[in-house]
């Protein structure tokens, strides 16, 4: 039973403080992503619950007990790193047997779980090779199953996929998430890439400038941004912020042209407030080329820049009182520059945060 | 038209060898025909004062009368031994200068430079140094010894056979440490990070780290500076002619001092030659071992060293 908790974490490298107290309760066997823009102290965090890096303040416990003065060694947790980090002179078999023939388990224990593990990650074929003849993929293999075969309380992973090609990506992050399912541990996950974050997390942790912005589901963290920078860092294309006024009930923008302050937001405003109005371009649609008939609705013509046809959708370029936004067209038809389209802007999808703060005007 | 072909020089299969024809001279006068003739000498009863000895040709008596050769054998046994001491002291010292050197971040160029001054002397004032520490009489060991109450005669350190053995070994270890020093340096500064705290996440001790970790990527780095020393060790002559002359009565003879003594002090040439070839080989034994093993290091490293 491993799960780990982060009890006001804090990280100076001299007198810089990189993370500052960071709160985070990791449940047995959840797969947490921390994800936040590079810099953010993402892999600080992580290799502070490695034990690689000092704890400058604050505590971490994996399981029931404090870790803060345990070398890594003692903290039965396994981690990939982002260069593989692969023995060189050993070759697959020994680099995926090593922890295991450290911790003196006999040669049968050690050929039975390398088997199994080379097994779960299709390296049979490998096991003679030195890490020089691998391939990058192959390389990720190596150093995921050197991770599950000693059998730790938490699984470590620093941008395992970044150096990959996309596709590879993309198939690297489906095998991590069929793998959690086969092996499943606790697991802290660090990436740059908020499409890895959604589509691996159980629980997503945004980070920036070492603060939590967030912590959700990532269909929470999706749709209820409790701030502008989450709001603009999940998701792709990004939502779409636009500053705008309060006034008489309605979202005036700098141009002059406004919508109405969507109906459950109402009591949340102010009179005169200060507002970033934010919409995600799933939300902008082409009238008739939306997901489904929105409720709240508002129409607005806005002119084409751009647009970007990718199949099932088209990325629309506009422009919104003088700011550029984006929007989309399910069921595309062509769309040429110049064209005037009536838009839907869908209301009940729509966030308001102040202006000030950058904090969401949704309080619950 | 007529094709008439090119003069040799001028066609192109020629080309590199008219191009190498300048080096190719180079060596052969320098190294190849002094190396031929000193071969030759070997089977000559030659003597350096009486330069007609240079055609009496002995066939191979100077071989049969090196090896069996008590004085011989000894030095020949006594350089292995010097070197296979001084090279494993040096590699351990060596070792043990550049991790800690490795470890400091403040004044780390500083001692690198003073780490090299025993290399920038010449062997034969550091003979002289050393004859000078060690001498039984006015030596500054002995003296400090005595002065400290840890000694009441003087002790013999260039005449007792283990003393004096030791003195020597204990100058050329003084001078040629930083060699692997600097080398195990470079290989620790070209070590990746990673490796060693995926090691540590796996279980390690910090000293499992470096057993299973560090050394191995270091044996590439360990073995060429054991290539450079083993031919300088087996060579082997200044510091030794400087201290002890290869004495007291042969007890710090090497195979060097031996062959200076037998050619120039004895005049014997071709006897001298004879052994000098039986010290080139077992320089070359030495080199090809070192470099097999480096070689296999880096296999091992998958050409990243
Ligand atoms: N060893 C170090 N010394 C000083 N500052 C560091 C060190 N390592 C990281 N930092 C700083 O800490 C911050 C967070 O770094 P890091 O955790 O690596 O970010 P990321 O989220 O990209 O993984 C960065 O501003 C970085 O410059
Ligand atoms: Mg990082």
């Amino acid at each position: 039973m491993a799960e780990i908790t982060l009890k006001d974490v804090v990280k100076r490298y001299g007198k810089v403080e990189v993370v500052h107290g960071i709160n985070l309760d990791i449940a047995h066997n959840e797969f947490v992503v921390l994800v936040g823009p590079s810099g953010c102290g993402k892999s600080t965090t992580l290799r502070m619950i490695a034990g690689l890096e000092d704890i400058s303040d604050g505590t971490i416990s994996i399981g029931p007990e404090v870790v803060n003065d345990l070398p890594p060694r003692k903290r039965n947790i396994s981690m990939v790193f982002q260069n593989y980090a692969l023995y060189p002179h050993m070759s697959v078999r020994e680099n995926l047997g090593f922890g295991l023939k450290i911790a003196k388990q006999d040669a049968a224990t050690i050929k039975r779980r390398v088997d199994e593990a080379a097994d779960i990650l299709g390296l049979d074929a490998l096991m003679d090779r030195t890490p020089a003849e691998l391939s990058g993929g192959q390389r990720q293999r190596v150093a995921m199953g050197r991770a599950i075969v000693r059998h730790p309380e938490a699984f470590l992973f620093d941008e395992p996929l970044s150096n990959l090609d996309a596709k590879l990506r993309v198939q690297m992050r489906t095998e991590i998430k069929k793998l959690h399912q086969k092996v499943k541990t606790t697991v802290v996950y660090v990436t740059h890439d908020q499409v890895e974050a959604m589509t691996l997390a159980d629980r997503i942790v945004v980070m920036k400038d070492g603060h939590i912005e967030q912590v959700g589901t990532p269909m929470d963290v999706f749709n209820h941004p409790v701030n502008t920078f989450v709001a603009s860092f999940i998701g792709s294309p990004p939502m779409n912020l636009l500053p705008a006024t309060v006034q008489n009930g309605t979202v005036v923008f700098s141009d002059g042209k406004s919508v109405p302050v969507p109906a459950r937001l109402k009591d949340r405003v102010r009179e005169g407030q200060e507002v970033i109005f934010g919409l995600r371009p799933d939300d902008l649609t082409p009238v008739g080329h939306g997901i489904a008939e929105a409720g709240d609705s508002a129409r607005v013509a806005l002119d084409i820049i751009l647009s970007e046809p990718l199949g099932t959708e088209t990325i629309l370029y506009t422009t919104i009182a003088g700011q550029e936004a984006q929007g989309k067209m399910f069921g595309p038809r062509n769309v040429l520059p110049g064209e005037t389209l009536e838009f839907d802007l869908a209301m009940d999808k729509a966030h308001i945060f102040d202006a000030e703060s950058g904090k969401t005007v949704r309080l619950d | 038209m007529a094709n008439k072909p090119p003069p040799f020089w001028q066609r192109e299969k020629y080309t590199p060898y008219i191009l190498l024809l300048p080096a190719i001279l180079t060596l052969v006068f320098v190294v190849l025909l002094p190396l031929l003739f000193s071969l030759y000498t070997s089977f000559t009863g030659y003597r350096l004062i009486r330069p007609e000895s240079l055609y009496q040709w002995v066939g191979l008596r100077n071989y049969e009368r090196i090896f069996s050769d008590g004085d011989f054998w000894s030095a020949f046994g006594r350089t292995i031994i010097f070197l296979t001491i001084a090279l494993n002291v040096e590699f351990l010292l060596g070792l043990g200068i550049a991790l800690l050197i490795n470890k400091i971040t403040w004044g780390q160029r500083t001692l690198r430079t003073i780490m090299m001054f025993p290399m920038m002397f010449s062997p034969i004032l550091v003979g002289y140094q050393f004859k000078f520490v060690f001498n039984d009489n006015i030596g500054i060991l002995n003296n400090a010894l005595q002065s400290l109450g840890l000694s009441d005669g003087a002790i013999p350190w260039l005449v007792d056979k283990y003393l004096a053995n030791f003195a020597i070994i204990f100058a050329e270890v003084w001078m040629s440490t930083s060699v692997f020093a600097i080398l195990l340096l470079a290989g620790l500064f070209a070590m990746p990070r990673d490796p060693l705290e995926a090691a540590k996440v796996d279980g390690c001790t910090p000293w499992q780290v470096f057993r299973h970790i560090t050394l191995p990527f270091l044996m590439p780095f360990v073995f060429i500076a054991m290539t450079i020393r083993s031919l300088d060790v087996a060579r082997a002559y200044d510091i030794v002619d400087v201290m002890t002359g290869g004495g007291p009565a042969g007890r710090t003879e090497l195979l060097w001092t031996l062959i200076a003594r037998t050619g120039y002090d004895n005049a014997r040439m071709g006897q001298a030659n004879a052994m000098a070839y039986v010290s080139i080989i077992l320089s070359i034994a030495f080199t090809y071992y070192f470099f097999t093993k480096l070689i296999a290091a880096r296999k091992y490293m998958g050409g990243a060293a």
